[in-house]
């Protein structure tokens, strides 16, 4: 359904370069001091989102409530990026600048992020590398002294910094000694085990959350000034994903059904390079960072029959099809292409040895050329972590990788100030769609999560803050009690099904559906089979979950299942917004929307906007209202790589 | 090429048998007990942890309430799972956290026995579960430099040697999982605290408040009633990042430069 509403971002007047300084002079603030102690800020999440908004929050003087389900901040899913952090920082001297950082975001996310938005990511983006090397973050050096960089697919300059493989490891670990800093200062006070159930909205501005601390299982209420939600990516929805077992939509999910506004659900980067899938009794998918695009060539038997093994197979005999396709980019095409591009191969019978699913990424020119010890020293942890897993030794054996579910580029909507539709509600990092349209580029999730965490949040909560007379509410308003009940008796109504099928087993077929269905490529009849197989799958759900343990104690298995019924409400309104969008864009490939070279097929005049679904009711079809695009400085132009 | 794989282009491995041994203890006992599980058709590719899912998907599904145990990422970098594997922190494979551990390194009819970390300061929480945030209170202590967000300089205005640069990245790896204090037989935290002095020792950056961190955090994990180092090596050993011990004698040698300058 396509509802009237038209969301105005409230982009800031003047031109791009502009905007954001011309907007905070414009912005009221808080005076430092007492005025600032007397406002609360909820801010869930202490990934570099959160834990950045958290910290600095706290420096400014805020009195900040943390939130995270591990059981310390420092192990929030940013731990796992592995390849690094892009910065317009020029220090190579080829050509990098801001206006190319943006150009190259705007052009990889397909045209369908917001100008003003992007401009100030790449703005931003250089100062987050100055702020992490002064707290200390170990980043790649030049033996001069001078910081490393690396290449990453989809731009043609050097701009991405790293930390061997850890990269989001350090820059988290960066993070969180700030985040410890405002703990031991008394600003910030941390609530590890502690998950987010709900949002309460009082008068129409968000007020609070309703948390389980998870040891206990105690449902607890917390009230606030304004409430940040940095909770991450939802990829788990397709079960097996590269994200951490423990991530979930279950906080923006609740909002939503509290009134924020879903964009573009059917956005999802499926990253091109990860372990291919083994078996069914698989937890998660483990990613080989995009980095390793630098230097291995990706390549499939040229005849489908072929079973060989990789080193009986002559080069002659090798299609290394990226090369092929995209000469200008090669191996280093953005993820949607270098992800579908696999797909194709493999759709043909061209495979790896190992599965139908995998094809090859060969180091071996890469060693030939640099010597065996620069290769390690620059991919060793990620070679000896393949090994373990697949048994092979990628020195000797080319590896096997196929694409898996990686990030979500869909989210709650948010203005410019990263305001939700709620007011008082902000939403930072990969839990809001704002910065990447269609399609992400690698190394820039890092930068978009401190972005918002050390610049963006802090100064619109302030501006929000200083400007939205906000009245006093406190934890014990009706509004709380009664959403507390609410998110009590929907656990107490999990536990008493007592069905027989396990949390996985639902979890695992909503994964097969969303991945077959609403997957690397979608079509009218997938989508609509898809969405009436996540209706049946609710309903067992309802009627055949199996649970044990209580509610007062801790149970995963009851953690699990509560974030399963949002992920089976999420992956309808997913399958939905791809049935919506008739075009191909990014990582929304639909199958009857190509070019004869099975290239992605844009459709400008018809659908350049951000689509923000409004909740209706449980087993209610959604509504659908739009944000327009409106490019003012760039033209828009077919993707090519070629 | 490895058996393992080969396997998979002829036909699948034939499930294992696992005998496992495991640690039960009820939220709030002061005690808990082994308790005897089998688990059947297990494929040399999965992970140890894939295994306790399976283990605890069956106990569901007879009505028994799961196993508790801690993971996130499952691969190695978040620090979040830690098992005592047949009484080695992390199982006997040197270098791979217990998520890491795949089902390859076990014979059919094993018998392996699970217990949670253990040492004075991590409390059982439940069953497999310890309470590990002793950590995270002594790095409030000092673990950080005192840099508000906006006061930074140019990222290459303090050049660092490449040497200084990757000996501090060494240190930084720590992922903080506490199997060093586990497989300690004092249940030192010397490694874990070791290396995160270490880290900002070598940096410039690190350098001004030096002597403060040191003291600070050393004393504060003597508080948390962490047992002192007396290099048994056990830490090194288990460390699925390989931190270095070295890092324990730099961190006597910072205490003592601190100590000296008061
Ligand atoms: C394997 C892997 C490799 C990657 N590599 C790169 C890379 O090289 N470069 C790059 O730019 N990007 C990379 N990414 C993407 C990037 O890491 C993430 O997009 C980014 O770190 C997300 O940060 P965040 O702060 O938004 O969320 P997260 O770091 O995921 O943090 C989410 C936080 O929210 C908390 N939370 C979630 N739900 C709740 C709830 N209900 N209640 C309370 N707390 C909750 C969690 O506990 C956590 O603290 C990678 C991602 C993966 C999975
Ligand atoms: S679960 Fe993250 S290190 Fe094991």
């Amino acid at each position: 359904m396509t509802g009237n509403r038209v969301l105005d971002a409230r982009i800031p007047a003047g031109p791009l370069a502009d905007k954001w300084d011309r907007h905070e002079m414009d912005n009221p603030l808080v005076a430092p001091g007492g005025n600032r102690r007397k406002f609360t800020v909820i801010v869930v999440g202490t990934g570099l989102a959160g834990g950045g908004a958290a910290a600095t929050l706290g420096e400014l003087g805020y009195n900040v409530l943390n939130f995270c389900i591990q059981d310390t901040p420092r192990r929030a899913h940013s731990v796992a990026a592995q390849g690094g952090i892009n910065a317009a920082k020029n220090y190579q001297n080829d050509g990098d600048s801001v206006q190319r950082l943006f150009y190259d975001t705007i052009k990889g996310g397909d045209y369908r992020s917001r100008e003003a938005n992007v401009y100030r990511l790449a703005q931003l983006s250089t100062g987050i590398i100055d702020q992490s090397v002064a707290m200390g973050v170990p980043f790649a050096r030049e033996y001069g002294g001078a910081l490393s960089n690396r290449t990453f697919g989809g731009v043609q300059v050097s701009r991405t910094f790293y930390a061997r493989g850890q990269t989001g490891q350090q820059l988290l670990l960066g993070v969180y000694s700030a985040l410890v800093r405002q703990i031991d200062a008394g600003t910030v006070k941390m609530f590890p085990r502690h998950e987010m159930l709900d949002l309460v909205v009082v008068d129409g501005r968000a007020r609070g959350i309703i948390a389980r601390e998870l040891i206990t299982g105690e449902i607890k209420r917390f009230a606030a000034d304004a409430v940040v939600l940095a909770t991450g990516g939802y990829s788990p929805v397709f079960y097996l994903s590269t994200n951490a077992v423990n991530c979930n939509a279950t906080a923006i999910w609740r909002a939503h059904r509290r009134g924020a506004l879903f964009s573009n659900p059917c956005y999802t980067q499926i990253h091109p390079t990860a372990v291919p899938q083994m078996g069914d009794y698989q937890s998660k998918l483990t990613l080989m960072s995009e980095s390793l695009r630098n230097d291995g060539r990706v390549w499939v038997p040229m005849n489908p029959a072929d079973k060989r093994r990789p080193d009986q197979i002559p080069e002659a005999e090798r299609d290394y099809y990226l090369e092929r396709r995209y000469p200008a980019f090669g191996n280093l095409v953005p993820r949607d292409i270098a992800a579908r591009a696999a797909k194709v191969e493999c759709d043909k019978g061209k495979s790896a040895y190992y599965s139908p699913q995998s094809v090859y990424l060969d180091f071996a020119d890469a060693i030939k050329r640099l010597g065996r010890n620069v290769v390690a020293d620059r991919y060793g942890n990620l070679f000896d972590m393949y090994k373990e897993i697949i048994g092979d030794n990628p020195y000797e054996v080319p590896m096997m990788i196929y694409p898996a579910p990686h990030y979500t580029m869909g989210g709650l909507w948010v203005d410019y100030n990263l305001q939700g539709t709620i007011d008082g509600l902000f939403v930072a990092g990969e839990a809001n769609f704002s910065d990447h349209g269609a399609n992400r580029l690698g190394a820039s999730a890092l930068m978009q999560g401190l972005a918002d965490g050390y610049f963006v949040v802090p100064r619109v909560v302030a501006s929000y803050l200083a400007g939205a007379k906000v009245s006093t509410v406190k934890a014990d308003h009706d509004a709380f009690k009664s959403v507390e009940n609410e998110s009590r008796q929907h656990l107490q109504k999990l536990l008493a099904i007592k069905g027989k099928r396990t949390v996985r087993d639902i979890h695992w077929d909503l994964g097969r559906t969303m991945w077959d269905k609403v997957g690397m490529s979608r079509n009218r009849d997938g989508l609509l089979e898809a969405i009436s197989t996540i209706g049946k799958l609710r309903e067992s759900f309802w009627h055949d979950l199996a649970l044990t343990g209580t509610d007062t104690d801790l149970n995963k298995q009851l953690e699990q299942a509560n974030r399963l019924c949002d992920y089976l409400e999420l992956g309808e309104l997913m399958a939905r917004d791809s049935l919506m969008r008739e075009e191909s864009c990014g990582g929304h490939f639909r199958d009857e929307h190509q070019t004869p070279e099975g290239e992605a097929k844009r459709d400008d005049a018809n659908f350049a906007f951000v689509s923000a679904w409004e909740y209706t009711g449980p087993g209610k079809e959604p509504v659908m209202h739009k944000e327009p695009l409106v490019f003012e400085n760039v033209e828009l132009k077919t993707r090519s790589y070629k | 090429m490895s058996d393992s794989s080969a396997n998979k282009n002829n036909s699948p491995s034939k499930g294992m048998t696992i005998h496992l041994k495991i640690w039960r203890q009820a939220r709030g006992a002061a005690q808990g007990k082994f308790v005897d599980y089998t688990v059947k058709d297990i494929q040399k590719e999965m992970s140890f942890l894939e295994m306790l899912d399976i283990l605890n998907e069956d106990l569901v599904r007879k009505g028994e309430e799961a196993i508790e145990f801690d993971s996130d990422c499952r691969e190695g970098i978040c620090g979040t799972c830690g098992l005592v594997v047949s009484g080695v922190a992390h199982g006997r494979h040197a270098g791979t956290t217990t998520c890491e551990i795949r089902m390859r390194h076990y014979e059919d009819g094993d018998t392996i026995t699970v217990e949670p970390f253990r040492a004075g300061p991590f409390p059982i929480i439940k069953d497999l579960v310890v309470d590990r945030e002793a950590f995270d209170r002594i790095q409030r202590k000092g673990g950080f430099v005192s840099t508000n967000v906006g006061s930074a300089p140019d990222g290459n205005a303090i050049l660092v040697p490449k040497e200084a640069a990757d000996n501090a990245m060494d240190a930084a790896t720590c992922i903080g999982c506490g199997a060093c204090v586990a497989a300690c037989p004092n249940a030192s935290a010397s490694l874990f605290v070791s290396a995160k002095i270490s880290q900002f020792a070598w940096l410039p950056q690190g350098d001004p408040e030096r002597s403060r961190r040191a003291l600070a955090m050393i004393g504060q994990m003597d508080e948390e009633g962490f047992g002192d180092c007396s290099n048994h090596g056990e830490c090194e050993a288990v460390c699925p990042k390989q931190i270095s011990i070295q890092n324990i004698a730099k961190m006597r040698r910072e205490f003592i430069r601190a100590a000296l300058r008061g």
